[in-house]
C-alpha cells in the first residue's frame, strides 16, 4: 500500500523525505510534500527520516489520518514534482517542538 | 539518440563502474547537470539493476519496480550501457583513466560479513548474500548446494535481509509460484522439509533492525506462524529511553507486533511451519562433518547506557540442531586494485566521494553508494548521495573537456581481446526473453542463470 504525507508536514516541509525517494513520487505546494500514490514503491525510505512523523503506510496508520490518502492523491496530480530536498519553511523548528518531538 | 558513441562527441565522457541503483542516480545526475556529458555504464554482468535483480526479494515486486526509473535514465541522452564488461578484468583501471575524464565507482559491496567463527565455511551454512543470489538466480550462486532436508533452520542477524530469508523459507511455494524466484530454489523449496525457522539476534527485540512493515508480514504468512518468548519483551531502563526516542517510533511498532506473536503457543503442535524469534544469543560454533548439522549459541546480555549498549557473554550457552545455517550480519565491500579500503574497513577511502589513496585525494576519481558509505542503507538512500558526488565531480570539472583517447579505440580494444559487450538494446533482449518466459507461466519474468544463456539471447 503506498505512503502517505499528512498533517505534521504543513507549515514544516522539511523535504528530507525527498532526498531517499527512489522514485521522486514528491510534489509540492507552500504548505507541505505529498506522495504520488501511483508511483510509489512501498520502500519506506521516507518514514523513518521525516523530523515530524508525518508519513505513514496507507496499511498501518491513525483511523483519522486517512482523509489524508485522498488528498495525497489529488494534489500529487495537479503539483509539480519535487527532485531534491529544500530548506523547511520559516516555522518548520516550532512547529516541531510544539510537536513534542 | 546518443551522441556518446561518436568520435564527434566533444563533451566530458565519465565512466561509472556498476550498474545497480548508485551507478544510475549517478548517470540520472550527471545526465542533468546543464554541461556537455557523456556517460557509460560499465556492469560485469550481462545485466543491469544490481541488488534490485539480485537481492530485492522475490515476492516484493513492487519494490523491484523500481526499475522503470532506470529504465526512464537509459534513456537520456548522452547514455550509454555497456554489459558483460568487468574493470578490473576486461578493462584495467588505468585504461579507463586514459579514455574517461572521470571515473565513478558504484559496484556495491560484493560479500556477506563473516561471522568469523568456526565451522561457517561448512556447506549448508550461507551468508545471506549467497542464499539470496541463489533463490535470485545470479548466476555466480546457482550452483549453491542448498539443502532443505533438515527440519530446522537458524538465520543469524535481525535486520530486512534476514527476514526476507525467514519469510523465503516460511512460504508455501504456492506463495512464491507466481514471483520471479530462480526455477531452481523453487524446486528446492517444493521439496523443503523445514518446520521450524529460527531468527537469533544477539541483541533484544529494542534493537532489531528489521521495520514493522517487513514484520507484519509474518503475522500473515498461509503455512508459517511467527513466536515470540514473552519473557523476552521485559525492557531494562536503557531499552525504555531508547524506545521514547522519537527515533524509535517504528521499532515501538516492531516490538507491538513481537508481543501479538508471542501470545502464539510456540509449544502446541501444529501441521504448519514455525518462525521463532529468539532474541540475545550469539552463534559460537556450526558444527558437522561434511555439512552443517547444528550450531551451539551463547547467551548475551545488555550493559551500558542508551543508544550505547553493549552485548556483553553470559556463560550460559545451547546447541541447535539443523541444517541450514544462514548469517545475515551485513555485507563486505572489496577494493578493486589499486583502489584502497579506509581504516574502518567498510568502504573505499574517500572523502565526499572523491576517492583518497595514501592520504592524498586522487584525480577524477570517485566513489558513491555503498562504496562511498559502507554497505548500508536502502534503494532510494543512494539517490541523494549519488547527487552529492556528482556535485563534487562536477565542481571538479574544468572549463573544457581535456584531450582523451578516442573512446571507438577502447571498444576495439576489447574486441581485440574478446570480449563483447551487451548494449542496452541487447540487454532489453534479455529482459523480453525472461518476460516472455515468465508470461507462460503467470510470472514476471523467468531468469535466465548461465551468463551464457544471456549472451546468446543478447548476441544471437
Amino acid at each position: 500500500m503506498p505512503h502517505i504525507v499528512t498533517s505534521n508536514c504543513n507549515q514544516c516541509r522539511y523535504t528530507e523525505c525527498v532526498s531517499v525517494c527512489p522514485v521522486e513520487c514528491f510534489h509540492i505546494d507552500d504548505e507541505m510534500t505529498y506522495i504520488d500514490p501511483d508511483l510509489c514503491i512501498d520502500c519506506g525510505g521516507c518514514i523513518p527520516v521525516c523530523p515530524v512523523n508525518a508519513i505513514f503506510d496507507t496499511v498501518n496508520m491513525p483511523a483519522e489520518l486517512e482523509p489524508w490518502i485522498l488528498v495525497n492523491r489529488e494534489k500529487s496530480s495537479v503539483l509539480p514534482v519535487i527532485s531534491a530536498a529544500m530548506n523547511p519553511l520559516p516555522g518548520a523548528d516550532d512547529k516541531k517542538k510544539s510537536l513534542n518531538l | 539518440m546518443t551522441t556518446a558513441a561518436d568520435g564527434e562527441f566533444d563533451g566530458f565522457r565519465i565512466a561509472i563502474v556498476g550498474a545497480g541503483p548508485s551507478g544510475f542516480y549517478a548517470a540520472e545526475s550527471l545526465l542533468r547537470a546543464e554541461v556537455s556529458i557523456a556517460v557509460d555504464l560499465y556492469e560485469k554482468l550481462p545485466v543491469p539493476f544490481g541488488l534490485v535483480r539480485y537481492g530485492v526479494a522475490p515476492d516484493h515486486p513492487k519494490l523491484k519496480s523500481v526499475t522503470a526509473v532506470f529504465d526512464r535514465i537509459c534513456q537520456m541522452d548522452g547514455f550509454r550501457f555497456v554489459g558483460n564488461v568487468q574493470i578490473g578484468t576486461d578493462v584495467s583501471t588505468s585504461e579507463l583513466q586514459e579514455y574517461y575524464h572521470a571515473v565513478i565507482y558504484a559496484y556495491g559491496a560484493g560479500k556477506g560479513r563473516q561471522l568469523k567463527i568456526e565451522g561457517e565455511s561448512l556447506p549448508g551454512c550461507y551468508t545471506a548474500h549467497e542464499f539470496v543470489a541463489w533463490y535470485n538466480a545470479h548466476p555466480d550462486y546457482r550452483d549453491l548446494p542448498v539443502d532443505l532436508s533438515h527440519e530446522s533452520a537458524t538465520i543469524i542477524g535481525q535486520g530486512n535481509v534476514a527476514l526476507d530469508v525467514a519469510r523465503i523459507l516460511a512460504k508455501s511455494p504456492e506463495e512464491l509460484l507466481s514471483s520471479d524466484i530462480a526455477e531452481h530454489a523453487l524446486q528446492i523449496l517444493k521439496g523443503s522439509r523445514i518446520r521450524t525457522i529460527r531468527v537469533i539476534g544477539r541483541r533484544g527485540p529494542a534493537q532489531v533492525q528489521f521495520v514493522s512493515k517487513e514484520l507484519r508480514e509474518f503475522g500473515s504468512l498461509d503455512n508459517c506462524k511467527p513466536y515470540v518468548d514473552s519473557a523476552d519483551l521485559t525492557f531494562g531502563q536503557a531499552c525504555e529511553l531508547e524506545l521514547a526516542d522519537p527515533c524509535r517510533s517504528d521499532t515501538v511498532q516492531c516490538i507491538e507486533l513481537l508481543r501479538k506473536f508471542s501470545t502464539n503457543n510456540a509449544s502446541q503442535q501444529t501441521d504448519g511451519r514455525k518462525c521463532l524469534f529468539e532474541f540475545n544469543w550469539i552463534p559460537v560454533v556450526v558444527a558437522g562433518d561434511s555439512r552443517a548439522r547444528s550450531i551451539k549459541l551463547q547467551r548475551t546480555q545488555l550493559s551500558g547506557s542508551a543508544f550505547s549498549q553493549v552485548a556483553g557473554l553470559c556463560d550460559q550457552t545451547r546447541e541447535v540442531d539443523c541444517g541450514l545455517v544462514v548469517s545475515s550480519v551485513g555485507y563486505e565491500v572489496q577494493a578493486l586494485n589499486p583502489l584502497q579500503l579506509d581504516e574502518s574497513g567498510s568502504r573505499l577511502s574517500n572523502e565526499n566521494g572523491r576517492l583518497v589513496s595514501d592520504g592524498k585525494i586522487l584525480d577524477a576519481q570517485y566513489a558513491t553508494g555503498w562504496l562511498k558509505r559502507g554497505p548500508q542503507g536502502t534503494i532510494g538512500t543512494n539517490r541523494a548521495d549519488s547527487v552529492a558526488t556528482v556535485s563534487a565531480l562536477l565542481s571538479d570539472l574544468p572549463s573544457n573537456p581535456p584531450q582523451k583517447a578516442p573512446i571507438d579505440n577502447l571498444f576495439k580494444q576489447l574486441s581485440a581481446r574478446n570480449i563483447r559487450p551487451v548494449s542496452l538494446l541487447q540487454w532489453q533482449k534479455i529482459n523480453s526473453f525472461e518476460m516472455l518466459n515468465g508470461a507462460k507461466s503467470g510470472k514476471p519474468r523467468i531468469k535466465l542463470t548461465k551468463v551464457e544463456d544471456m549472451l546468446a539471447i543478447a548476441h544471437g
